[in-house]
């Protein structure tokens, strides 16, 4: 099939940048979305282009690195990666719009890549458990109630690709910050630190100038890992209760 | 982060404050005698330990600071999302998978809530708005007022815009909260459109119920 | 064949302790020397990569009071390759009380790589197994629990215990994720500086001491030095030489390949892992392949037609006319024959015109029996995620149609020498995880490279590496050093060079020839003569490239082609390296088939008379020679035997 591509072609960090289209012919339905970017890069580059700069890495759904508004949705229109999006969700003729995340907190770096550093300082201000290697007693030393643990996997699964951030009409990282609060919160070996981590978290994600959540849900539709929306209310919960017994700000 | 809880908190307050005054709104089905009744019993409620219309400056003191709070947090969380999205990193196609007409107007429907409150006070409250003719009973002004369609047309569209507000306004208060879990969701939507159902239409009642000439 | 290298004198493992085997990782943390914790803020480390074995290292050594800069070219250090391992973490935990024991693990993993690993490294791999659980369970990695709320373990490619722990099937994602907590931990309290988006490009040599690194910043194309007193490569696994793996599209060997060449030695290059459960090819445009968990043979049964060429849909081919070749095989084991074996024996089915799917290469994967067996709500909650991605990227449903399976490149086991404190040859380097070569020999079993990764990070290399800082802080360096000025210089014209060829080839088109090249001769079959060609057309081929390739931009600027050049162009040296290293090893032996040495029913006949050594090489120059240096390996406790799973 043939697809017209407009795509966002940003030089550099302080480029304007612009929607600049192409086409790209003999597209495989079973093609995934990145290889038929692959297949346009390699017809920019023989004709003396540069190709589109995007972000991918294991193309497994799973790294998290991947990730642009295709037709105004993150990733998509499958729930899922964009690496695990196929061209069979197209089809011929289509014109689809690629963009990058956009949001303050992520500023463009060149095409579609940007740069989600403030994820990792979200973590940095207490996304963690404090346990020093070698510190740790038995694995069976403290069991966890199946239904917690499962509470706390499913919050895990997050892979921090941003997609909640681009979705939100706010550019709100809450759903991120939440999944990792409720992820440490839910387990017995979180609970030390689980008062101050939230309002420490949730602090950074303020600073990083992300917006704030009302709660309209666009982040849990297109969360390729499905992290529910209530997962939030879990964090507000969590903060409250935190702020209410007077921890620190 | 408090901002949230503030919002929360005391557009709860707006909520209860609605609900109530709806609640006495309908009392105009009892006649002039039990709406003015009621209202001049509003002003007279914690005599003697409270002044003459103590009662209601306070209750007008709370929700005009709860309004003022709630205004201030919306503008301010406003203002922190244009940030976070700014001019020039707008999408050129945006699609929303999942977002209601509620909760897309939340701003907006906030400012013409407003709005409306200032001409409705201006309206039933003081009367320096008086279409159809001034009065020192309540329920004449009512009466007065709702005669007229347009009158009742212009309060139509303020109160779908009050429902529209409550309709995401209640949730998101409750989800702000932490009352929102795995499998409630649903339900939470389910009774915030009933909630805000029941006081769009408690309000529409008596407007409708003087213009179709149920009560006179 | 000497032509094609030079054997030089031997080498030995000066550092493993002697004694019974389960004292001298005791030993060896007795006599390593320590660092006073005051001394320890004077120290600097460098720890190229943020996978497991990255993160693991460098936040045990932040914690420890060490400054460390750590590298890795992803944007996040969450994002590092361990993050798409799904099946699990081996530990010889013995929670299921099925027999197992440190021993037990030690003999498996030993037996598993066929013979050519230390049993030394085998054994503390094995012993400090135990305690990774516990570490990653303290940090909040959330392993599947029972309903008592215990730990779940499941039974895992070719052994016969159940000690695997796991995550669903994002086990790598989880305990990634907990190290890279552990390393923001760290970051946030000063002791780790981490660059992202930073791509290490050469090494730093001064004295004959790892000094330092050059590195490109990927955003502006600076090209920065670092200096420490120590270096650490973890950069990962070179299995991208194939172009098509199961790796991450930046998979690479360019960290371990310039210190190769700025003299560390590369052991068994061509110890390769195929793995045979991967979603087969579907297109020349497909850019990697895509693992399904080895899990799914626990309960699918893999078979083919028996007619050659028979294309109905797999549900019309009634019981008797299907082939399920691994149980007829090897009745014992069936479809939970180890790795090696299993993708042989599919490679044979299809070779033999048997295989199922585009261009007949695949064999089926089928869950009918289990769903009959199981029900599907059971089958559904095992292997529900791994049925949906599946779907997802084939557009077919397996719980209706068979899953198509064929092997796929996964993991490679050479890797820079190490000794037993996994220094290189290069004093001051020491290399963890995938990039080095030292505890799977010729195989490696399901889930203990997670094992091995942590291990390294976590306790093995924070025990060891204080034995050489102890003679440190070494003399202070600047950019004007000599030996960090020409690795700078050497860097910048290497991409100079890169951006002036402006040929009319693109960088991938190299990439996927120089993968079927590899793939066709140096993959899991290989044969004299095939190597020989295999040999003359990757030096053709380099040559062309570095006339022909074309690589559009910039240096000062976020260049992914750019990018992909240089570690192609590391490929293409490693790739020669690797065929040279299959060439002389005349053996099968573990995950490699070598056609002259079969047994008469044609199965890998290893050579442990001729073979039962290390192949170490050393760098002399590109298309030069290289020189082979052997370690021998012995085998006091395991009793060396041909694998037999029949
Ligand atoms: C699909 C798949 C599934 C797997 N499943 C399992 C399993 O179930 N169980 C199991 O035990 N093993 C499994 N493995 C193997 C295992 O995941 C890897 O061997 C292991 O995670 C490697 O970890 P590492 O830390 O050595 O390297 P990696 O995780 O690959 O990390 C490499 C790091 O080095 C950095 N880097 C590389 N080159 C450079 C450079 N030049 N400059 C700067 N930084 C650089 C990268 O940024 C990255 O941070 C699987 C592998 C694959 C491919
Ligand atoms: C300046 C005028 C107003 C503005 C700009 C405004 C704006 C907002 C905004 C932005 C929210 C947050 C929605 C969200 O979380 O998604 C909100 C919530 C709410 N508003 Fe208003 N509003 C205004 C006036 C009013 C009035 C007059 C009432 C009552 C009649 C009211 C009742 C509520 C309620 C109950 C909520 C829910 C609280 C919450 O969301 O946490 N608002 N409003
Ligand atoms: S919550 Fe979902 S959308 Fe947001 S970063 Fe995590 S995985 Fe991506
Ligand atoms: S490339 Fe890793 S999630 Fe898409």
């Amino acid at each position: 099939m043939n697809i017209t591509l407009r795509v966002w072609r940003q030089k550099s960090r302080d480029d304007e940048g612009r929607m600049v289209t192409y086409q790209v012919e003999d597209v495989s339905p079973d093609m995934s979305f990145l290889e038929m970017l692959d297949v346009l890069n390699e017809k920019l580059t023989l004709d003396g282009h540069e190709p589109v700069a995007f972000d991918h890495d294991c193309r497994e759904g799973i790294c998290g690195a991947c990730g642009v508004v295709i037709n105004g949705v993150a990733h998509g229109p499958e729930t899922t990666t964009t690496c695990q999006l196929h061209m069979r969700s197209f089809k011929d003729g289509d014109v689809i719009d690629v963009e990058p995340w956009r949001a303050k907190a992520f500023p463009v770096i060149k095409d579609l890549v940007v740069d989600r550093g403030a994820f990792d300082r979200i973590i940095q201000a207490g996304g963690y458990i404090s346990a020093p290697t070698g510190t740790a007693p038995d694995a069976h030393a403290m069991p966890v109630p199946k239904a917690d643990a499962d509470r706390a996997f499913d919050a895990a699964t997050c892979i921090g690709c941003g997609a909640c951030v681009a979705a939100c009409p706010n550019a709100s990282g809450m759903l991120f910050t939440a999944a990792k609060v409720t992820h440490l919160g839910m387990l017995p070996q979180g609970q030390p630190e689980r008062a101050a981590r939230v309002v420490k978290m949730v602090n950074q994600h303020d600073e990083e100038d992300f917006g704030g959540c009302t709660n309209i849900g666009e982040c849990a539709a297109v969360c390729p890992k499905g992290i529910p929306l209530d997962t939030i209310s879990q964090l507000n919960r969590d903060l409250l209760g935190s702020l209410a017994s007077g921890n620190p700000k | 982060m408090a901002l949230k809880a503030a919002m929360a908190v005391t557009g709860a307050i707006l909520v209860l404050f609605l609900i109530a005054h709806m609640y006495g709104n309908l009392m105009i089905f009892g006649g002039p005698q039990t709406f003015d009744t009621y209202s001049a019993h509003l002003r007279e409620l914690g005599e003697p330990m409270l002044p003459y219309e103590g009662f209601l400056w306070i209750m007008r003191v709370v929700l005009l600071a709860s309004v003022l709070v709630h205004a201030y947090a919306a503008v301010t969380l406003w203002m922190r999302a244009r940030r976070a999205r700014p001019a020039g990193q707008r999408y050129h196609t945006k699609k929303s998978v999942q977002r209601s007409y509620a909760s897309y107007t939340m701003r907006w429907g906030g400012v013409v809530v407003v709005l409306f409150v200032i001409y409705h006070i201006l309206h039933l409250t003081t009367n320096d708005i008086a279409p159809g003719g001034a009065s020192a009973s309540p329920y004449e002004r009512v009466v007065n007022g709702f005669q007229i369609w347009w009158v009742v047309l212009s309060y139509v569209i303020a109160l779908a815009a009050v429902g529209f507000h409550l309709r995401h306004g209640i949730w998101s208060a409750v989800a702000t909260l932490g009352g929102n879990r795995a499998g409630r969701q649903r339900s939470l939507n389910i009774i915030a459109t009933g909630l805000s159902l029941v006081v769009t239409i408690g309000f529409l009642i008596p407007p409708f119920a003087v213009l179709l000439g149920l009560v006179k | 064949m000497t032509e094609l290298y030079i054997e030089g004198a031997p080498i030995k493992d000066e550092k493993a302790p002697e004694g019974p085997i389960e004292q001298r990782w005791d030993k060896r943390r007795f006599s390593a020397k320590l660092v006073n914790p005051a001394n320890r803020r004077k120290l600097s480390v460098i720890i190229v990569g943020t996978g497991l074995a990255g993160a693991s290292a460098a936040a045990t050594l932040g914690e420890a009071g060490y400054q460390v800069t750590s590298f890795c070219y992803q944007d996040s250090p969450r994002r590092a390759h361990s993050i798409a391992a799904q099946g699990g973490i081996n530990a010889a935990k013995n929670y299921r009380n099925d027999g197992d024991s440190i021993y037990r693990l030690f003999y498996d993993t030993v037996k598993g790589g066929d013979f050519r690993s230390r049993e030394s490294n085998v054994y503390r791999l094995a012993q400090v197994s135990v305690e990774i659980i516990d570490q990653c369970v303290a940090q909040g990695v959330p392993f599947a629990r029972e309903y008592g709320g215990l730990l779940d373990n499941r039974s895992f490619g070719g052994v016969q215990v159940s000690r695997t722990f796991y995550a669903r099937g994002q086990t790598g994602q989880q305990l990634l994720i907990g190290a890279y907590q552990a390393l923001e931990r760290q970051i946030a309290a000063g002791t780790v500086r981490m660059h992202t988006r930073h791509e290490m490009l050469e090494l730093i040599v001064v004295d004959g001491r790892a000094r330092g690194v050059i590195v490109r910043d990927m955003v502006s194309g600076e090209i920065e030095t670092h200096f420490a007193d120590a270096v650490v490569l973890a950069s990962g696994g070179y299995g991208n030489v194939f172009f098509l793996s199961t790796n991450a599209m930046g998979c690479n060997v360019t960290a371990t390949w310039r210190a190769h060449r700025k003299g560390a030695l590369f052991a068994n290059p061509c110890y390769t892992q195929i793995h045979p459960t991967c979603i087969p090819v579907s297109g020349d445009y497909q850019s990697k392949l895509t693992l399904m968990s080895e899990s799914l043979r626990n309960d699918g049964r893999i078979w083919v037609p028996k007619e050659a060429g028979d294309d109905r849909d797999p549900r019309q081919i009634p019981e008797e006319e299907r082939d399920y070749y691994l149980e007829r095989i090897y009745p014992s084991f069936g479809n939970l024959v180890p790795r090696d074996i299993a993708s042989r024996a599919a490679k044979n089915v299809c070779d033999e015109g048997r295989g199922v799917g585009p261009g007949g290469l695949g064999v089926y994967l089928d869950f009918a029996d289990a769903i009959k067996r199981m029900g599907l709500p059971a089958v559904e909650a095992k292997y529900g995620n791994l049925f949906d991605m599946y779907q997802r990227i084939t557009g077919e449903n397996p719980y209706e149609v068979p899953m198509r399976i064929y092997p796929a490149v996964h993991y490679t086991m050479g890797g820079l020498w190490v000794d037993y404190d996994l220094q290189s040859t290069i004093p001051g380097l020491f290399v963890t995880g995938e990039a080095n070569f030292s505890d799977h020999g010729a195989n490696r079993l399901g889930a203990s490279a997670l094992m091995q990764g942590l291990a390294d990070g976590y306790f093995v290399l924070p025990n060891t590496i204080n034995d050489y800082l102890a003679s440190g802080p070494f003399e202070s360096l600047d950019e004007n050093t000599p030996e960090a000025k020409e690795a700078a210089d050497a860097v910048r014209a290497r991409i100079d060079k890169l951006l002036s060829v402006n040929g009319n080839r693109t960088v991938d088109s190299f990439h996927k020839e120089l993968g079927h090249i590899m793939w066709d001769y140096c993959g899991m079959e290989r044969s004299e003569e095939g190597l020989r060609k295999a040999i003359e057309r990757i030096r053709e081929l380099r040559d062309e490239f570095w006339q022909n390739v074309k690589v559009t931009g910039t240096n000062e600027e976020l260049n992914q082609a750019l990018e992909k050049a240089g570690r192609v162009a590391d490929f293409f040296e490693l790739a020669e390296l690797m065929c040279i290293d299959a060439l002389h090893r005349r053996e099968s032996c573990g995950g490699h088939f070598r056609a002259e040495s079969q047994t008469e029913d044609g199965e890998a006949l290893r050579h442990d008379d001729e073979f039962a050594y290390v192949a170490a090489w050393e760098f002399t120059g590109t298309g030069e020679q290289p020189v082979l240096h052997k370690e021998n390996l012995e085998y006091e406790y395991v009793e060396m035997k041909q694998r037999s799973y029949k």
